[in-house]
């Protein structure tokens, strides 16, 4: 019925789509955990990328991937607490502290890169897990279920950030702070340790999610390894509406429209691809256009540092 | 916080960059222990390299000159508290149409050439900008987010131009296709001090400097735009459309990048060229130039010699690269760490001259509800 050449493309797309998606994830979520608490992290791309080196790096020495994604997420961890840090007790301006932070990133990786490793090489990732039975299943297996772990995690971490939010006392405080800080201050939630802590774990999911790309999707580092993922990850969360579930959408539309792109050019199939790869920032700036339009509803408090009134 | 409000800005002007620039240098020197270089050996290498020679010095006035557009026009952009870093999209979209001009207009003589080539920068620029500005103003999208996807849309209309209609014929041909046009027609050329590469649009960028304070500090415009940055609630009882002069800052922020773009290529470049990122073309000047513009302290004037010297980090870098073998990716990392110490000091400002920071809702609720009128 079908012509098996396409069958098997549209397996290879669908597949690479999932599997483009767990950076994605993992960086977005984390967003998500910050912004509703009321901090805008802009420097995701430079956590992202000083991870993904870390996890390189450790990989290249010890060939033990779970090490590598141990470094991401301390690495992760301390450039967390440092946005904290700057947005929540020096209360820098969110944006432009985030272009520092960024910048710094894309250095430092560059720089470390260049002086330990020098030249192009891959490191041994995570294997794929084909999940027992369900990866036999035609069409469904290749899809769904020959993946690497963190391919797994990142999907599995998205049902678990909507319970954290919306069913734990945690996740109710994290979304008091970033609706209404001064009655969350009132009843005595610590505005300030609240949002070190979210942006501390999002520091930890960002560098998971550059571990993602530098030991388990392609397996080498290289300058700028993130392309503007992170940023397009804090977007996405606006695009998602704030909601775990839609964040996991959008993630999967960028994914997706990268598989599709790279499949037809493996395949030599003619595509104007800079024109297909634009259109999922044209389609983000359209749902920033009703996010704003207030017909989801926003953390009232987002980019704005909370100062206690005597 | 209940300190007796002292009026520190000029105080502040010096101090704020001096503390960053100081701390930058010092975790610099820090990284530099650590790489096993001897800070002081690698910090004056970057001198020699930037101001060594006549030619250096001209090398670093050329690399100076997109971070002083993209400088003074975050001067107005900021000034108006519109958080504008699409910098890289605007110089790019700038530069793509002062290609268009020149690749179209072959025979053109120079004096039309030369002016017409800006004009488009600045036009493609402004659009661009402008962009950003009515989703801001019109539709109350995050101008952060906004002009960081117009960026990234940006460079795939540069690429989506350079692999068709714009590509150089002769590319073809070799084995190797970098995505690039043929060299643009030398008429199109800005002047040059030969033998060094220092061309003419730093001395354009310095004028555009002292008519942006002009603008700014000396005209009713350049009052409400600051006015509108300092406290949106006041300037609306006073009667300034809050809307009307964002989206101005956007425009005018927008349109001295795409002219940065578009003297980069007419001084520098003479072809639009990619690596498939608009950074690929740009060197990051899109985000240097705000650098610059927060170590000046958001002034027109202080952002001359900052841009100097971020220009001259850059030079520098090589030179670091070629005699003591630290990789110029150092440099992008001080960048980074210069930045933090910048907005991080800006805590002592703050609590001196406190700005009235205006929930987005109002500003968008006045946009719509003029809609409303208009109808």
């Amino acid at each position: 019925m079908i012509d098996p050449f396409l069958l098997s493309m549209l397996i290879t797309i669908l597949a690479s789509g999932i599997r483009f998606a767990t950076s994605y994830i993992f960086a977005a979520i984390g967003e998500t955990f910050g912004q509703i608490s009321g901090v805008l992290n802009l420097g995701v791309e430079g956590i992202m990328l000083v991870a993904a080196y870390a996890a390189y790096f450790v990989v290249l020495q010890t060939n033990e991937p779970g090490l590598g994604l141990l470094a991401a997420i301390l690495v992760g961890i301390v450039m967390g607490l440092a946005t904290a840090f700057l947005s929540v007790t020096l209360k820098a301006e969110q944006g432009i502290s985030g272009i520092g932070v960024y910048l710094f990133g894309l250095g430092l990786s560059d720089l470390l890169f260049r002086v330990t490793v020098k030249s192009v090489q891959t490191v041994k990732g995570f294997p794929n897990i084909h999940i027992p039975a369900l990866s036999d299943l035609p069409i469904l297996g290749p899809i769904f279920f020959q993946h690497n772990l963190l391919v797994y995690a990142a999907f599995a971490l998205v049902p678990l950030a909507w319970f954290v939010l919306n069913k734990t006392t945690f996740g109710l405080q994290v979304r008091a702070v970033g609706q209404n800080p001064e009655a969350a201050d009132t009843l005595g939630i610590s505005v300030a340790r609240v949002r070190y802590t979210t942006l501390t774990l999002g520091g930890a999911l960002s560098g998971i999610a550059g571990a993602s790309l530098s030991i388990a999707l392609l397996n080498i580092f290289q300058q700028n390894l993130t392309s503007g993922q992170g940023f397009i990850a804090v977007a996405l969360v606006y695009f998602g509406a704030w909601q775990p579930f839609r964040v996991m959408l959008g993630c999967l539309l960028f994914s997706m429209v990268n598989a599709l792109q790279l499949t037809m050019q493996v395949n030599r199939i003619p595509i104007p691809a800079d024109i297909a790869l634009m259109m999922p920032y044209i389609l983000t700036i359209v749902a920033l256009i009703f996010a704003a339009r207030q017909l989801v509803i926003q953390p009232a408090a987002l980019t704005k540092p909370f100062e206690r009134g005597e | 916080m209940k300190m007796k409000p002292l009026d520190l800005s000029r105080f502040n002007a010096i101090i704020v960059p001096a503390i960053a620039g100081a701390l930058g240098l010092l975790v610099g020197a820090v990284m530099l222990l650590v790489l096993g270089a001897n800070p002081l050996d690698a910090y004056a290498a970057m001198v020699q390299g930037a101001f060594g020679s006549p030619n250096a010095f001209a090398d670093t006035l050329v690399k100076a000159s997109p971070l002083l557009f993209v400088g003074i026009g975050t001067c107005i952009a900021f000034r108006c508290n519109v958080i504008n870093i699409g910098g890289e999209g605007q110089i790019v979209i700038g530069a793509l149409l002062a290609t268009a001009v020149g690749l179209t207009f072959q025979e053109a003589p120079s004096w039309l050439l030369v002016p017409g080539g800006l004009l488009a920068g600045f036009i493609g620029g402004a659009v661009w900008g402008g962009i950003a500005g009515v989703l801001k103003t019109r539709f109350r999208v995050n101008e952060v987010l906004s002009t960081i996807m117009l960026n990234s849309i940006a460079g795939y209309i540069m690429t989506f131009f350079l692999n068709g209609p714009i590509m150089d014929p002769t590319t073809l041909d070799n084995a190797i296709r970098i995505p690039q046009t043929q060299r643009l027609p030398v008429a199109s050329d800005l002047w040059r001090w030969i033998p060094t590469r220092f061309h003419g649009g730093f001395v354009l960028g310095l004028g555009l400097a002292v008519l942006v304070y002009i603008l700014l500090w000396r005209t009713t415009m350049g009052y409400r735009i600051r006015a509108v940055g300092f406290n949106p609630r006041a300037s609306r009882y006073a009667g300034i459309s809050v809307s009307r002069y964002q989206l101005l800052a956007f425009v005018l922020s927008g349109a001295l990048a795409g002219l940065g773009g578009a003297v980069e290529l007419m001084g520098v470049t003479h072809r639009l060229f990619s690596d498939g990122s608009a950074s690929g073309f740009t060197g990051s000047a899109g985000f240097n130039g705000i650098i610059a513009a927060l170590f000046g302290g958001l002034h027109p004037i202080g952002t001359i010699p900052a841009s100097i010297l971020f220009g001259a980090l850059l030079v520098g870098a090589n030179q670091l690269q070629r005699t003591i073998q630290v990789p110029s990716a150092f440099v992008i990392t001080l960048d980074g760490l210069i930045v933090v110490f910048v907005v991080a000091s800006q805590i002592w400002s703050k609590r001196t001259r406190r700005v009235t920071e205006e929930p987005a809702r109002p500003v968008g609720v006045t946009a719509l509800q003029k809609t409303e009128a208009a109808k």
